[in-house]
């Protein structure tokens, strides 16, 4: 089967990538645009660290053959850092000392961005059945849930104060 | 059917290093002409945090704010020696040359200050913000950057430190074993809830509260990351973990996150931990290691709160819900025989 | 699952109301909650981990495995792995200088027993035969899978009892038994007063036995490493190893090289918990890139790192106590057999590590222990977090649990009972200083409203009460 060409708008800009069948997104991000944010743990699907959202919805990465998902609007960690600061998942995971490894933090970013877009107050149930794919092996997950909280609330709070 | 519930504990000593073949780390300390401190190491920071923990030592040192020091670490054509991150060692080593390196460099800063201002550099002392000034005084002072573009371009020091810990190989005696393998021991006391259902056998953490003693919390919020994280993998260990569930069989050997079974985060219950400080005068600070021990005492604890709920005493790990639906069989027929 | 709120019930505290005469201090950084200095990378993606290094025609490696537990090997052929696009080279033991190492020979510990690549016979599951260097991951896994192996079955040995009867099958012959002999002994031992008079003295006597099985250490960053040569000859390992010099010492023993032609890059690795202090990848990335001057990648997959990356051992306790009336531990004799598999890597140091452990954290007058490092056919185990302390505390806390229910004494209060303090000496003879297990006993009972006698809430690490 021949090679074709995927287009991407992947955090905000647009890109043209030439894949061969089955290379999957997660090699699309990482070898070919070089945003290696995201990060590779399983490549089955188990582990969560490869996390983007696609389109609005947090998807694995290593499990999306890229000519899939053509035209479609990808947003990985990359996309979610503000220029010159971080944003609020960010920042609540550096205050709450969320991150140890940090070699899940991507991934658990980029499938609460999708939470709260979603749902912007959610409970901790909601929280922990977002995040119940991605493994984390270092925090016991609680400091990850109150930050995912704690980050839900500010943008809550943002927002009102925008719309007054 | 019935849900029992019970209460476990454990109480734990964990050594700091593991010397046998002898246990060095280094460290080199020196000033950029504006005064910023890079701490140069070759150690590996695995998410244990030792960058962190090293330039808190360096800093502490040398009387500056955490964000004037920067760590380097790790490039072995760069970074001096280091024996690596494992047996709870990185504090209490790296920390250690840190302190030496960081002595070495201080020292110098206070000569170089001391010609500045023109007085005895025993006289002189950081205030902790950035600033040499002398005791007593609070007009007389000189800032770390002015000192350090002195040393640099006026007086033409280099301000610089070496530092090294290392506790000399010890063989164990053959026949009795007798040896000095550790710099110190840190402790702990767990106590954990469980519920377990006697027909399922499916154990539930309800609650694990630890208290651990580790010399000094160098950086309390990041000991706290260890508990938690520890007490989560305890749990793991206790009622899931095994790459061989048929052991000493091999067979059904999990490849992927999706057989190899640990709780998510919907499984893990509430943690408390208190720490308590006793330091140990050869640790950094007082500091000991906490890395790996935050996951020893939740085990038996989660078995002894099983015993306690339901009688069923589990010898195996993991404690899987046939194991605990096994043991309170033998549990019960024991109960008969008597 | 709702009631399990994180914050709401969780508590992190500082108490220094104990030891309050020896750990007051005037420290402006140390003991603060200073934020972490990877913090805004790791949230940022922007950390680099050694697999964020980006080389133009890096070449992949996938090995070719064992897929017996004990074997001879009467053919390898990897002509058929040749055939597969792609596919650059394969290596076998030929192409390693030094095949047979051993990590722990930095420190003395021998004998070399492990090859990097299989010679004539595998003796594990899941043993490296044979290395496939490819133009892409892809094509390294389908050679792997075409070099065509030959096995001709040995008996297998996997419990580890059966392993030291006198017939079992050897599983290495290059230690000729199938235990690690230390200094002359079958086994690490630990002898400290008498216990058979201990025994022979006490009420009670409690007997049983402990079992673990291997656990995966299971970081989120897999296994691995990138090789580039340079153009001066050299090579740039970037590697997640846990310790930087040791790979580099060990890979350059294994290239037969001068340490000066290998420079490792590293520091930052996405977990480790003893998964990354073997030198399993580095060496044959290196001979790799050596052989074709090109950068070559070599990680585990998440398969590998479960089933074929050491595990933390197995382990099978039987622990003896002699205990009086009164609570008082007189004897405890303690049995490891640790599963080290099929070579040493650094399990007979664990070995060494767990009899230090022995008795816990107790003042026991007569301690014996008997630690074997056993061999099996199964994958080599080695460090993990807690490394020859976790299973033997999971064993000794058991026991203290079962011998407090058996003879109704409270847990705590038995357990500060027995608690050692400084100056009392520990089973291998060192002496106890800077003690805190009574202290942690008791704010555990406070924390958790455990009612302790005033006798044992007076309790003090730092020396016992007058009698």
């Amino acid at each position: 089967m021949a090679s074709r060409i995927v287009t991407l708008l992947v955090n905000g800009t647009p890109q043209e990538v030439i894949v061969r069948p089955g290379t999957t997104l997660v090699s699309v991000l990482r070898d070919q645009l070089e945003l290696t944010g995201t990060k590779r743990g399983c490549a089955d699907g188990s582990c969560g660290a490869c996390s983007v959202v696609v389109d609005g919805k947090a998807v694995r990465s290593c499990l999306i053959p890229a000519e899939t998902v053509d035209e479609a609007e990808v947003t990985t960690v990359e996309g979610i850092t503000p220029v010159g600061g971080l944003g609020p998942l960010q920042e609540a995971l550096v205050e709450g000392f969320a991150t140890q490894c940090g070699f899940c933090n991507s991934g658990m970013l980029m499938v609460a961005t999708a939470l709260i877009a979603e749902n912007p107050d959610p409970s901790d149930a909601d929280i922990m059945r977002a995040i119940s794919g991605n493994v984390c092996r270092c925090t016991g997950y609680h400091p990850i849930i109150r930050a995912i909280r704690d980050a839900a609330a500010k943008m809550r709070g943002a927002q009102q104060i925008a719309a007054e | 059917m019935a849900k029992h519930f019970g209460r476990g504990f454990a109480a734990v000593n964990y050594p700091t290093g593991m010397n046998l073949g002898g246990d060095p780390s280094q460290a080199l300390v020196h000033a950029t002409p504006t005064g910023v401190f890079s701490v140069v190491l070759s150690s590996v920071d695995l998410g244990q945090g030792i960058k962190t923990i090293a330039a808190q030592c360096a800093a502490e040192v040398l009387g500056l704010p955490v964000e004037n020091v920067l760590v380097d670490t790790a490039d072995t054509d760069t970074g001096p020696h280091c024996m690596g991150t494992f047996a709870s060692r990185g504090t209490h080593r790296v920390g250690n040359a840190v302190i030496m390196a960081a002595r070495e460099a201080r020292e110098v800063m206070l000569e170089v200050a001391a010609e500045e201002m023109e007085v005895d550099a025993a006289d002189l002392e950081t205030d902790g913000t950035g600033f040499v000034k002398l005791k007593g005084s609070e007009e007389k002072k000189i800032s770390i950057m002015d000192v350090a573009l002195a040393a640099h371009f006026k007086q033409g020091r280099t301000i610089s430190g070496r530092g090294m810990f290392m506790k000399p190989r010890n063989y164990p005696d053959p026949e009795t074993g007798a040896m000095d393998p550790d710099s110190a021991q840190s402790h702990a006391c767990t106590v954990v809830d469980v519920s377990v259902d006697d027909e399922t056998g499916e154990v539930e953490v309800l609650k694990l509260q630890s208290v651990y003693e580790l010399g000094r919390a160098l950086n309390p919020a990041m000991v706290h990351q260890q508990i938690t994280g520890g007490a989560w993998m305890g749990i793991s260990h206790a009622l899931y973990e095994t790459t061989e569930p048929y052991y000493p069989d091999r067979s059904h050997g999990p490849v992927s996150f999706s057989d190899y079974l640990m709780p998510g985060p919907s499984d893990t219950p509430p943690v408390t931990s208190v720490v308590i400080e006793r330091p140990v005068a050869n640790g950094p600070f007082g500091g000991k290691g906490i890395g790996e021990m935050t996951a020893n005492s939740p085990i038996p604890a989660i078995a002894n709160a099983i015993f306690d709920a339901c009688g069923a005493r589990v010898e195996e790990l993991p404690i899987t819900p046939e194991r605990v639906l096994r043991a309170l069989d033998a549990a019960r027929e024991t109960a008969v025989e008597a | 699952m709702d009631d399990h709120i994180p914050s709401e019930t969780s508590g992190e505290t500082l108490d220094r109301s104990y030891f309050s005469d020896e750990n007051q201090h005037d420290f402006k950084v140390v003991g603060q909650p200073s934020p972490r200095l990877d913090a805004r990378g790791h949230v940022t993606g922007t950390t680099r981990y050694f697999e964020d290094n980006h080389f133009r025609g890096t070449l992949h490696i996938k090995v070719c495995r064992s897929k017996r537990h004990h074997a001879k090997l009467t053919r390898i052929d990897p002509a058929p792995a040749m055939n597969v696009p792609g596919v650059v080279r394969v290596l076998t033991a030929k192409d390693v200088p030094a095949n047979w190492y051993t990590v722990l020979r930095l420190i003395n510990v021998g004998p070399n027993d492990e090859p990097v690549l299989a010679e004539d016979s595998v003796r594990y599951l899941g043993e490296p035969i044979c290395a496939v260097v490819a133009e892409s991951e892809a094509a390294a896994i389908e050679g792997a899978s075409r070099v065509q192996v030959d096995y001709e079955d040995l008996p297998v040995v996997l419990d580890v009892e059966e392993a030291l009867k006198p017939d079992a099958q050897i599983v290495n012959p290059v230690h000729g038994k199938n235990y690690f002999e230390y200094e002359g002994h079958p086994f690490r031992r630990i002898r400290f007063g008498d216990v058979e008079k201990g025994f022979a003295e006490a009420d009670h006597i409690f007997e049983h036995r402990y079992q673990s099985r291997p656990i995966e250490q299971a970081p989120v960053e897999t296994t691995g490493c990138i090789v580039k040569p340079e153009g001066d000859g050299r090579l740039t390992i970037y590697s997640d190893t846990q310790a930087c010099f040791f790979t580099l010492d060990n890979t350059a023993l294994i290239l037969d090289v001068p340490t000066a032609k290998l420079r490792v890059v590293g520091g930052t690795v996405g977990g480790g918990f003893g998964g990354k202090v073997d030198v399993m990848v580095e060496p044959l990335a290196c001979i790799a890139a050596m052989l074709t001057n090109r950068p070559v990648k070599f990680v585990y997959d998440r398969a590998e790192e479960m089933q074929v990356s050491s595990p933390r051992a197995a382990e099978r306790i039987y622990i003896k106590d002699g205990v009086m009336k009164d609570g008082r531990i007189v004897a405890r004799k303690m049995t490891f057999y640790i599963d080290s598999g099929a070579y040493s890597r650094h399990t007979p140091y664990g070995v060494t590590k767990a009899s230090a452990h022995v008795p816990g954290p107790y003042s026991i007058p007569n301690v014996w222990a008997d630690c074997h490092c056993v061999y099996t056919n199964r994958t080599p185990s080695s460090a993990m977090r807690g490394f020859g302390v976790t299973i033997g505390d999971f064993a000794l806390e058991s026991q203290m649990d079962r011998i407090a229910k058996t003879l109704g004494l409270d847990p705590l209060i038995f357990r500060l009972k027995n608690a050692y303090r400084d100056g009392d000496t520990k089973a291998h003879r060192k002496k106890v200083e800077g003690a805190a297990l009574i202290e942690v006993i008791q704010r555990a009972a406070e924390l958790v409203g455990h009612d302790l006698p005033e006798e044992y809430r007076k309790m003090s690490s730092v020396k016992r009460e007058a009698k």
